[in-house]
C-alpha cells in the first residue's frame, strides 16, 4: 500500500530539513501508517521483538566494555562483571536471559505468521527476510553462548563446529579454518566475539528491510482478508504504539521474573565451570531454543545425514510460502490445517524435550520395550525420529496436500464486516467485537 | 487475553520441562530439597550463618580448596558475612582487616629490585590466599585429584547448596559387596558414580553413589561457633553450604530486592498502559 | 459505527471528558519516563570504577621504612606515590621560601601534617603533562621532571618550568606513629 505522505512541515526548520533529508516525514509516515484495526495480541510480538533486539544491543555493548575475549581471561572477566562491575550482574543477567526471551518472542511471532498465513502472497519476501533474521539470530546466540568460555561454551562450540567436518572431502580443512587452530581454542573465541558483536547489526538491517517489506503490502490481519478501505484501518500511533507498549510491559514482567528470581534457570550449571579441553561434560546440550534442531541432528545416526536433516529443517521454513497452496490465508477458516498445525507445535516441543536428553534415555522410565535398529522403541532416539518425520511431513506433504484437499470455512467479506454484522457492535463506543476468535 | 496467558504458559513450561536429567550411567542419592534462609523469591542470606560457614571454610576447607574470586573486601560487602552499615567501604571494616591480617598464608610477589619472590601479608584488596600456588601443586598434594575451586562450586552443581550439603553428610562405610575399591578414594552416597563394576551383590540393587577423592572433611564439632550454635556435622554442613552459596552469588540479596521493586513497578505501569490503551481504542469497533 | 462504512477517518471524535482522557496518558508517559530514568542509572554507574579497582583506592604504608634523606615510591591508585623522609636542612629550605614568588603559592606547613614535617607525601605525577619527576634533582633539590624541565622544591612546589601547579598532596592521615593511610 503506497500511501500518500500527509506530513506538513510547519516551521522554517522543518521545511529546511524536509527539503534536504526528509527524516521527520519518514518518521511521521511510520507513525501514521494505516494498520488494520482488528489485529489481536499475537500481533504485538513484532514490537516485542524490536524491544528485545534493542535490549540485547544496549546490554551487549556495555558488557563488551568489560569483557576480555582472550582464552585465558574470558571466564575471569565474566566473574569480574558479575562481582566487581557496578550493576554488572544486572546487565549480564538481562543479556543472558534476554537472549532466551528473544527466542520465546520469535517463536511466537513465527507461529503467528504460520497460523494466519502471513507468509502468503504478496508477503513471501517479508517471510524470507524474517527467516533470514531467525537464522542470523541463531548464529548470534550460538556465538554469544561461547563467550563466557565455560564448559558448555567450549564443548558446545566443539560439537557444532565439528558438524562441518561431515562435509565430504573438504569438511576437516573447513573445520580447521573455521576454528583457527587444531581444535576449538583461543583464536576461535576471539573471532566468535567479533562476529557476535557484528551480527546484531546485520539483524537490525534485516529488520529495517523486514518492516519496509511489510509496509509495501501492509499488515495482514487475523481474518487474512485484505484491507479494502481506510475505515478498516487505524493509524499506527497511538493505537498500536500504546497497545504494543502494553504488551511489552507484560513481556517485561515475565522477563523480570527470570532476571531477578531465577536468572540461571534457563542456563546450564556446567557453564559455571571454566572450559577444560581435557574434561568432557557428561551431557553436552545447547541452549533450549536450539534443542529441537539438536534433536533432529541426532535423530539420524549417520553424521552427514544428520547435518543435512538439520539444514533441511531450517530450509523448510524458507520454502513454506511455496509449499502451502491454500487460497485461504488465516487458519481461523481452515480447521483441518489448524489441527495439523497444533500437532506441529506439540511435535516441536517434544523435539525440544528430546534434544535435552540423551538419545538412549527411556521416554517412559522403567517400561521395557523391544528394539528397532540400534535403539529401544521407548527411547528418546525413536521419539525424535517419529517427531522429525512429522516435522518434515508437515512442511513437505501436509501443507501442499491441505491446499488441494481441504474445505475451508467461509471467509468474511472484509475486516469490518465481522464487526458490523453482529448486532452488538452497532452502538458507538462498543468494546472489542465479539467475533469468533478462532 | 486468554491467548496471551496461554503463550506465557507455553513460554514458561518449555524451559521448565528441560530439567537436566540424571546421567544414564551414574547414580546418586537424590539431592534433598532443603529450606534455606535464602530460599524463595524473598529469601535473604542469614549473616550469622554466613559467618559460621566462613569459619568452617577457613578452618577446614581452605586447607585444600581455593576460592579464587573472593577477595577479603568481599566479606564486608552488603549481603556478606561481615557487612556492617557502619563501614560502607569494606576496606575500613575492622573484621575484614583482621581476617586479612591473620590469614595463615601470605601473598607471593616478585621483589622489583632483585626479581626474587617475596611474601607479604594480604590486604583487603587481595584474594583469599589459596592453599596451593597453582593447580599442579594442588593435584600433587592430593593424590592427583584437583580440589575444585569453591567460588562457583554451588552454581556449578545441580541442586546448589543442597548438593553440597548432601555430599558432606553422605559419607558412609564402603558397602560389604564392593570389591576392588579404588585406593585413596572414599565412598559417598551422594557423589554421582557407577559402582556396578565393583559390586558383587544383587545386580538389581547396586548401591547409589560413587567414590570421591575427598576424605570426609567434617565431624561433629570439628569447628565450634562463638555464638553457641549447634556444631553437629549436619549443621556445619548447612552453614558451609550457605557460605558457598553466598560465594557463588554474593549479589542475591540486592537482586531479589530490586526484583520486587521492578515487579511492582511493572505491574503498575502495565495497568496504566492498559487503561491508556482502552481509552484510545474506546470508540473504534474492532 | 455507521460513519466508518462511508470511509471517514476511524479516529474517534472528542469524548465528552478530554481532561480525564489526557490524565491517563500523562500518567503513563510519566511512569515510563520514571522507569527509563531508573533503568538508565545502572548503565551509567557501570562505567564508574569497579569494586576491584576501588579496593585499591586506599593503601596503608609504614613510613619508618624510608631512610632519612631518601624517598620510596609506592603504587597508589595505579600511580606513583612519593614518600620522602626530609632532612632538617631540606625542611628549613622549604619553609624559608614560603613567601617567595611562587606560581602556585602554598606554605610548607600546609603540605605536611603537624609535628610530622619530616614526611612529605606527594602524588608523583608532574602537573604539566603527567611524567614522573626525578628525586633530588634540579636547582632546589626537590624534583626535576625530565620531559619538559619542570623543577620542584623540597616541598614539592613548582619553581621553574612549564608545570602550572605544585605536586599534589593526596588525602592521607597518620593512623599510628609511623603508619599512614592514603586515600
Amino acid at each position: 500500500m503506497h500511501e500518500i505522505s500527509h506530513y506538513e512541515p510547519k516551521t522554517a526548520f522543518e521545511r529546511w530539513l524536509d527539503a534536504r533529508l526528509p527524516i521527520a516525514r519518514f518518521g511521521k509516515d511510520l507513525l501514521d501508517y494505516p494498520t488494520p484495526k482488528n489485529l489481536n495480541y499475537w500481533w504485538t510480538f513484532g514490537g516485542i521483538l524490536a524491544f528485545c533486539l534493542a535490549t540485547q544491543i544496549v546490554t551487549g555493548i556495555v558488557l563488551a566494555m568489560h569483557y576480555d575475549p582472550s582464552g585465558g581471561g574470558a571466564f575471569d572477566s565474566i566473574q569480574h562483571i558479575m562481582r566487581d562491575v557496578n550493576y554488572g550482574w544486572l546487565i549480564r543477567y538481562i543479556h543472558a536471559n534476554g537472549a532466551s526471551m528473544f527466542f520465546v518472542a520469535v517463536y511466537i511471532h513465527i507461529f503467528r505468521g504460520i497460523y494466519y498465513g502471513s507468509y502468503k502472497a504478496p508477503r513471501e519476501l517479508l517471510w524470507l527476510i524474517g527467516a533470514a533474521i531467525y537464522l542470523v539470530m541463531m548464529a548470534t546466540a550460538f556465538f554469544g553462548y561461547v563467550l563466557p568460555w565455560g564448559q558448555m561454551s567450549f564443548w558446545g562450540a566443539k560439537v557444532i563446529t565439528s558438524i562441518f567436518g561431515a562435509i565430504p572431502a573438504i569438511g576437516p580443512p573447513i573445520v580447521t579454518w573455521l576454528v583457527g587452530s587444531f581444535t576449538v581454542d583461543a583464536p576461535t573465541l576471539n573471532r566468535f566475539f567479533s562476529l557476535h558483536y557484528l551480527l546484531p547489526f546485520v539483524i537490525a538491517g534485516l529488520v529495517a528491510l523486514h518492516i519496509w517489506a511489510l509496509h509495501v503490502p501492509g499488515n495482514s490481519n487475523p481474518t487474512g482478508v485484505n484491507v479494502k478501505e481506510k475505515s478498516d484501518t487505524v493509524p499506527f500511533h497511538p493505537y498500536y504504539t500504546v497497545k504494543d507498549g502494553f504488551a511489552v510491559s507484560l513481556f517485561m514482567l515475565m522477563f523480570a521474573v527470570f532476571v531477578f528470581f531465577m536468572p540461571e534457570a534457563l542456563g546450564h550449571v556446567d557453564n559455571n565451570i571454566a572450559a577444560n579441553p581435557l574434561a568432557t561434560p557428561a551431557h553436552i546440550v545447547p541452549e533450549w531454543y536450539l534443542l529441537p534442531y539438536y534433536a533432529i541432528l541426532r535423530a539420524i545416526p549417520d553424521k552427514l545425514s544428520g547435518v543435512i536433516a538439520l539444514g533441511g529443517a531450517i530450509a523448510c521454513l524458507f520454502a513454506l510460502p511455496w509449499l502451502d497452496r491454500s487460497r485461504v490465508r488465516s487458519m481461523r477458516y481452515r480447521p483441518q490445517a489448524r489441527l495439523y498445525f497444533f500437532i506441529f507445535i506439540v511435535v516441536c516441543l517434544i523435539l525440544g524435550y528430546c534434544g535435552a536428553h540423551e538419545p538412549d534415555q527411556q521416554v517412559i522410565p522403567g517400561l521395557a520395550a523391544f528394539n528397532i535398529g540400534d535403539s529401544s522403541i521407548n527411547s528418546m532416539a525413536w521419539l525424535s525420529r517419529v517427531c522429525a518425520v512429522y516435522y518434515f511431513a508437515w512442511f513437505l506433504l501436509i501443507n501442499p496436500l491441505l491446499g488441494l484437499r481441504e474445505t475451508p470455512l467461509p471467509v468474511p467479506e472484509s475486516i469490518s464486516s465481522p464487526v458490523l454484522s453482529h448486532p452488538a457492535a452497532a452502538p458507538a463506543g462498543a468494546a472489542a467485537a465479539p467475533e469468533k476468535k478462532g | 487475553m486468554l491467548r496471551k496467558l496461554l503463550a506465557l504458559a507455553v513460554a514458561l513450561a518449555l524451559p521448565a520441562s528441560l530439567a537436566a536429567p540424571a546421567s544414564a550411567a551414574t547414580t546418586q542419592k537424590p539431592v534433598p530439597n532443603l529450606q534455606w534462609s535464602f530460599s524463595g523469591p524473598f529469601g535473604m542470606y542469614d549473616q550469622a550463618q554466613l559467618q559460621r560457614g566462613f569459619k568452617v571454610y577457613t578452618e577446614v576447607c581452605s586447607q585444600c580448596h581455593a576460592i579464587q574470586y573472593i577477595h577479603f573486601h568481599n566479606l564486608g560487602d552488603p549481603g556478606g558475612p561481615f557487612w556492617s552499615p557502619k563501614y560502607p567501604n569494606p576496606n575500613d571494616n575492622p573484621y575484614v582487616k583482621s581476617i586479612a591480617d591473620s590469614w595463615p598464608r601470605q601473598v607471593t610477589e616478585i621483589n622489583s629490585d632483585t626479581g626474587d619472590p617475596t611474601h607479604r601479608k594480604p590486604t583487603s584488596a587481595d584474594v583469599l590466599v589459596p592453599p596451593f600456588p597453582n593447580d599442579a601443586a594442588a593435584k600433587a598434594s592430593n593424590g592427583g585429584a584437583l580440589p575444585p575451586d569453591m567460588s562457583l562450586l554451588v552454581a556449578a552443581r545441580e541442586g546448589g547448596p543442597n548438593y553440597v550439603y548432601n555430599i558432606l553428610t553422605s559419607f558412609a562405610p564402603t558397602p560389604a559387596g564392593i570389591v576392588g575399591a579404588p585406593p585413596g578414594k572414599y565412598y559417598n552416597e551422594a557423589f554421582p558414580g557407577d559402582l556396578s563394576a565393583y559390586w558383587k551383590g544383587d545386580p538389581n540393587h547396586v548401591p547409589l553413589g560413587g567414590f570421591i577423592s575427598m576424605p570426609p572433611p567434617l565431624t561433629d564439632c570439628k569447628v565450634t561457633f562463638d555464638d553457641g550454635s549447634s556444631c553437629k556435622l549436619a549443621d556445619e554442613a548447612r552453614d558451609v553450604a550457605a557460605f558457598l552459596q553466598w560465594a557463588s552469588d554474593p549479589k542475591m540479596d540486592q537482586r531479589k530486592q530490586m526484583g520486587v521493586a521492578v515487579f511492582i513497578y511493572l505491574l503498575i505501569f502495565s495497568g496504566l498502559l492498559y487503561v491508556s490503551y482502552r481509552q484510545i481504542w474506546k470508540d473504534v469497533a474492532h | 459505527m455507521a460513519d466508518s462504512v462511508a470511509g471517514a477517518s476511524a479516529v474517534p471524535h472528542d469524548t465528552p471528558d478530554p481532561g480525564r482522557r489526557n490524565f491517563i496518558h500523562i500518567a503513563a508517559i510519566t511512569a515510563a519516563a520514571g522507569g527509563v530514568a531508573a533503568i538508565a542509572w545502572p548503565f551509567i554507574d557501570q562505567w564508574n570504577p569497579a569494586a576491584d579497582t576501588m579496593a585499591l583506592a586506599s593503601i596503608e604504608y609504614d613510613v619508618s621504612k624510608v631512610p632519612l634523606g631518601q624517598q620510596v615510591t609506592v603504587l597508589y591508585r595505579k600511580q606513583p606515590l612519593f614518600v620522602r623522609h626530609r632532612t632538617p636542612k631540606e625542611i628549613a629550605e622549604a619553609v624559608a621560601d614560603d613567601h617567595a614568588d611562587l606560581r602556585d603559592p602554598a606554605t610548607d606547613a600546609s603540605r605536611v601534617k603537624p609535628g610530622k614535617a619530616e614526611w612529605l607525601i606527594l602524588i608523583g605525577v608532574c602537573t604539566h603533562l603527567g611524567c614522573t619527576p626525578l628525586f633530588g634533582q634540579g636547582e632546589w633539590g626537590g624534583w626535576f621532571c625530565p620531559c619538559h624541565g619542570s623543577q620542584y622544591d623540597t616541598s614539592g612546589r613548582i619553581r621553574k618550568g612549564p608545570a602550572p601547579k605544585n605536586l599534589v598532596v593526596p588525602d592521607y592521615s597518620f593512623t599510628g606513629a609511623t603508619t599512614i593511610k592514603v586515600g
